[in-house]
């Protein structure tokens, strides 16, 4: 299914609701941008979306330019500014109400609790969003190499991240993965 | 203390452009230990006011920092800092990609890239595990919220927000029961 003029309220508007959802940062919020975007909507690939996340992963800035990256990969230049704004919007506009409220309350039962009970669902959002990354390659043994060594050295490591993106670059130009 | 929101924009934008994999670790070096326009403290509750809110941490904590100093435009200006030149960078490299993605080399390396984004997201949840030890919701009930959401989401695909806002709610609603009230 491709991208037409009807589809740009349906785009905007899935982003405005990712953007209330993202608690603990954008890419949690990635696995249900995939299920609609590339499941249900079918306007981009398992491939494209994948890139997106890696050339976010790979140029500086918040890891949050993966959406503008999934808008452009769906309809150009507007597509990326739709997501991006739809993104933004509700989430900007409620943290410039809400922060001087609460920075006298976060020691209050309920704003604790909150944090308390979203910090499993965050971390596991964050596991679906790599396994979703990893799924695609699971027949290709040199990208699962890539993918546990990648896991075993930002753990035992301070390394930037930027090598290992630059080394997985590299392996797959090479034709490893 | 920032002098104007344009200085404000000038070192948001520095501080994103030296954010390769996360904006954080960059901006907690740069705004309190290099130019001190916040305090350890302040910084931390910023970060965790953001935590608490939707959206991405990194863009709240900004919205709030330059309110502090400037109000709205101070907001804007942190805002515009943080976000203008990464995505003009990554839109050019997704230009790029798009246009010879059918190139087997191309391909191979965004693969290999996507690969490594794969690990660095996974090793991000990893280390944020072992925080669970310590949330007031206990052990098991953490882990019980963690596999019926990576489940739900993760395996059965379902829509994001039945599961956030079902097993969200029931954690939070757990947390603030067990929390007590206050001694």
């Amino acid at each position: 299914m491709s991208f037409s003029s009807a589809d740009w309220w349906p785009l905007f508007g899935h982003f405005l609701g990712m953007s209330m959802l993202a608690i603990g940062g954008a890419l949690a919020v990635a696995p249900d941008i995939h299920r609609y975007i590339v499941g249900e909507r079918g306007w981009i690939d398992d491939s494209q979306f994948s890139a997106a996340i890696a050339l976010a992963q790979a140029a500086p800035g918040p890891n949050l330019l993966f959406v503008p990256v999934i808008g452009y990969a769906v309809a150009g230049l507007a597509g990326a500014g739709v997501a991006l704004l739809g993104m933004l919007i509700p989430s900007t506009a409620l943290a410039l109400l809400v922060s001087r409220w609460g920075s006298k309350r976060r020691e209050q039962r309920g704003v604790r609790a909150f944090v308390a009970g979203m910090a499993p669902i965050t971390i596991a959002l964050l596991l679906s969003t790599g396994g979703l990354l990893a799924l695609p390659m699971a027949r290709i043994p040199g990208a699962w190499l890539l993918i546990v060594a990648t896991v075993a050295l930002a753990l035992k490591t301070r390394l930037s991240p930027v090598w290992a993106i630059a080394v997985g670059a590299v392996a797959g130009a090479a034709g490893l993965v | 203390v920032p002098r104007s929101p344009g200085e404000m924009l000038r070192v948001f934008s520095a501080l994103a452009m030296q954010g390769f994999g996360g904006v954080l670790p960059v901006a907690q070096r740069e705004l309190v230990e290099r130019r001190q326009w916040l305090t350890r403290e302040q910084f931390l509750e910023a970060l965790s006011i953001g935590q608490v809110l939707p959206g991405p941490n990194i863009v709240n904590m900004a919205l709030i920092i330059g309110d502090r100093f400037f109000g709205w435009r101070g907001a804007v200006a942190a805002l515009v800092g943080l976000l203008a030149l990464p995505l003009l960078i990554v839109l050019a490299l997704a230009a790029m990609y798009a246009r010879f993605a059918t190139e087997p080399i191309v391909a191979g390396a965004l693969r290999g890239m996507g690969a490594v984004a794969a690990g660095l997201i996974l090793a991000m949840a990893c280390k944020l595990l072992p925080t669970l030890a310590r949330n007031p919701l206990g052990r098991p009930l953490s882990a019980l919220a963690l596999l019926a959401t990576v489940t739900t989401v993760g395996v059965l695909r379902w829509p994001m927000a039945y599961a956030v806002i079902a097993i969200g709610g029931a954690a939070v609603f757990a947390a603030w029961w067990r929390l007590g009230p206050k001694p």
